[in-house]
């Protein structure tokens, strides 16, 4: 049984997206020792910026995220991935505050990815895009920061992904991060989670329609193998009590197993309809690269080893949580990260919050990670001089 | 480990609950006499914090940059939800982590007896702090000698009010045994407070026997003696 069975829809042109785009001209050196440019940053703001330029909120999307925080998305309309967050009088609220989003080095939402044409070819990169790191996507935001002449952020913060862009944020750009909040993160990519992403790489890479990354020359798109990834990797955002308060083991519209392979279980169809909607907003070899970055990241490695150094002197004010029922970026990595903040005797608050909804919790509306973050930023603010809630 | 800051409620809870609404006001007792102990603007790490009165307080009064370790969720929660610097942790487990003298005072309230190491505790204390001030419950407390001797039970006192198969208080020791314990660790007592049955303070030696006898539980400002000859200490 196919998983899909619609073909693949066309994009909307990337000039109707709403937003901004900057054209950065001055290359940039990246990790793997290319100096790559120049490339377009794709990003959202909200908010206004005040007088001081005081009051920035940077906040950093996951893997498969993009910076329509709080607005529709642009492929699917759905509503965007933190709009429980952002709002008039919302835990990021853009009365007090200014967000800016911009969608990562490599993605596919605007901003220079594979998908982008090569200036030098006029083809699109494919795989001749070079391989990226989280540094290099913080370098990039930084670059839109400057840009827009914000100095200081009041505030970096993402989860998952975009959580260990606010630690890379902490460790390279120290003095530019007045208070950081690394949600449902680590300080380094496990080999467990590098083994998850392996099996999507592989799934992208085993569909013939992958065409060895050029797919978009060749007017085809690997969308089964990017659905497989898709489906594996959403398996480990949940968590078993989830899965089974949602699903069970009930069946799908049906009173016995049908002795085949079509989707007997909830469990089954819900996966395929999480494939198959993926597909439709998001590229293959941008999930590729993206992937590949949050792997090579180890934030210790680049300090000789102790993750402590990363932080040595911070002034920053840290905030950091996690989930209980999350064994993707478990407790004790999180944890890590704190005993290291400890050790660089920062400023630093530790929150885990019990949920059974796994790893995806800091997408979805869970009371006291609001109220948590609520507080933590009404004190940040009070110590920033932005005065009370 | 046990649920080492459960404790930190237990003593005068009847008379003033630890909220953070009632902090300023009504701080409780021995954390009343606790912040009267810590210098204005000075850089405080509160161990088993619970809801974050002390730290509330002293952020208000005393303007201290101050820090808090809190084992039950809840209580973290609470905390950095009012805007106060808070990990989840517990004494055995999150000290070691901390740079040697990164704090000017820890504290360590009620708790030192329901921690795994009390001594490993005790020698982290005064490591990471230029100070730490520790209060307990006094096992030698008179009543609690009567009670043991007059019953046969395990005591129950508003102090120590759980009964003996639930109680997260698994290293009780009395006043001399602390004593005695700092001085085979080289942990100096600078200074020692001992509080009645009422909550009232007395400075009596705390390696006489009528501190031991008499006092309920004991407040005590430590430092490590390492600390001051490496010259990591600064005397007051």
């Amino acid at each position: 049984m196919p998983i899909l069975t619609s073909p693949p829809r066309r994009l909307r042109p990337v000039q109707d997206w709403p937003g901004y785009r900057l054209l950065v001209r001055e290359p940039l050196r990246l990790d793997c020792g290319i100096d790559f440019g120049p490339f377009t940053i794709a990003y959202q703001t909200y908010g206004k910026l005040n007088a001081d330029r005081s009051n920035a909120i940077l906040v950093c999307h996951a893997l498969t995220g993009d910076q329509y925080v709080a607005d529709p998305h642009p492929i699917t309309g759905k509503p965007g991935w933190w709009e429980t967050l952002v709002g008039s009088g919302g835990v990021l609220d853009t009365e007090r505050y200014f967000l800016v989003c911009a969608n990562v080095l490599g993605g596919c939402m605007g901003t220079t990815g594979p998908q982008e044409a090569n200036p030098a070819t006029g083809e699109p990169w494919a795989l001749s895009f070079p391989v990226i790191t989280i540094r290099d996507m913080v370098r990039v935001q930084k670059r839109l920061l400057d840009h827009l002449e914000i100095d200081s952020l009041f505030c970096v913060i993402g989860g998952s992904m975009g959580a260990m862009q606010v630690l890379q944020w902490a460790a390279s750009y120290p003095e530019s991060v007045f208070a950081a909040v690394p949600i449902a993160g680590a300080a380094r990519h496990s080999a467990q989670n590098i083994a998850f992403h392996e099996v999507g790489r592989q799934a992208i890479m085993a569909d013939p329609d992958w065409c060895s990354g050029h797919y978009l020359s060749l007017g085809r798109k690997p969308v089964r193998g990017l659905a497989v990834a898709r489906m594996a990797a959403h398996i480990t955002y949940l968590s078993e009590t989830a899965l089974h308060r949602k699903f069970g083991r009930n069946l799908q519209d049906r009173l016995a197993v049908t002795y085949g392979f079509d989707a007997d279980f909830p469990v089954e169809s819900y996966l395929r309809h999480q494939g198959s909607t993926f597909v439709d907003r998001f590229d293959a070899n941008s999930y590729l690269y993206i992937t590949r970055a949050m792997d090579y990241f180890d934030l210790a490695a680049e300090h000789d080893g102790s993750l402590a150094n990363a932080f040595k002197g911070t002034r920053s004010r840290f905030c950091i949580i996690s989930f209980t029922s999350d064994w993707l970026f478990p407790t004790f990595e999180s944890r890590q990260i704190v005993h290291a903040l400890n050790a660089a005797a920062a400023n630093v608050s530790f929150v885990e919050i019990a949920t059974d909804n796994g790893h995806d919790a800091f997408l979805l509306h869970e009371p006291e990670l609001f109220e948590t973050l609520r507080g933590f930023l009404n004190g940040c603010a009070e110590h920033r001089g932005l005065g009370r809630a | 480990m046990a649920a080492s800051t459960q404790t930190a409620a237990l003593c005068l809870e009847a008379t003033a609950p630890r909220t953070k609404a009632a902090a300023a006001e009504e701080l409780r007792q021995d954390l009343r006499l606790i912040a009267e102990m810590i210098e204005p603007r000075s850089r405080v790490l509160d161990i088993g914090c619970g809801d974050g009165a002390l730290l509330a307080y002293l952020a208000q009064h005393k303007n201290v940059d101050g820090r808090g370790i809190e084992i039950s969720q809840s209580g973290v929660n609470a905390c950095v939800g009012h805007g106060l610097s808070v990990i989840q942790g517990d004494a055995d487990r999150d000290l070691d982590a901390y740079p040697t003298a990164a704090f000017d005072v820890v504290v360590l309230s009620q708790t030192l007896q329901a921690t795994r190491q009390p001594r490993r505790v005790l020698q982290a204390l005064v490591r990471i702090g230029r100070r730490a001030i520790v209060s307990f419950p006094n096992f030698g407390f008179w009543r609690i000698r009567l009670g043991l001797l007059l019953t046969g039970r395990m005591p129950l006192t508003h102090c120590l009010a759980y009964p003996w198969y639930e109680t997260p208080n698994i290293h009780l020791c009395t006043i001399r045994d602390f004593a005695a314990l700092c001085d085979e660790i080289g942990v100096r007592i600078e200074r020692s407070v001992t509080l009645d049955r009422l909550g009232r303070p007395y400075s009596l030696d705390p390696r006489g026997s009528l501190a031991n006898l008499l006092a309920e539980q004991g407040i005590f400002v430590l430092c490590g003696d390492t600390a001051e000859t490496t010259g990591l200490g600064q005397g007051s």
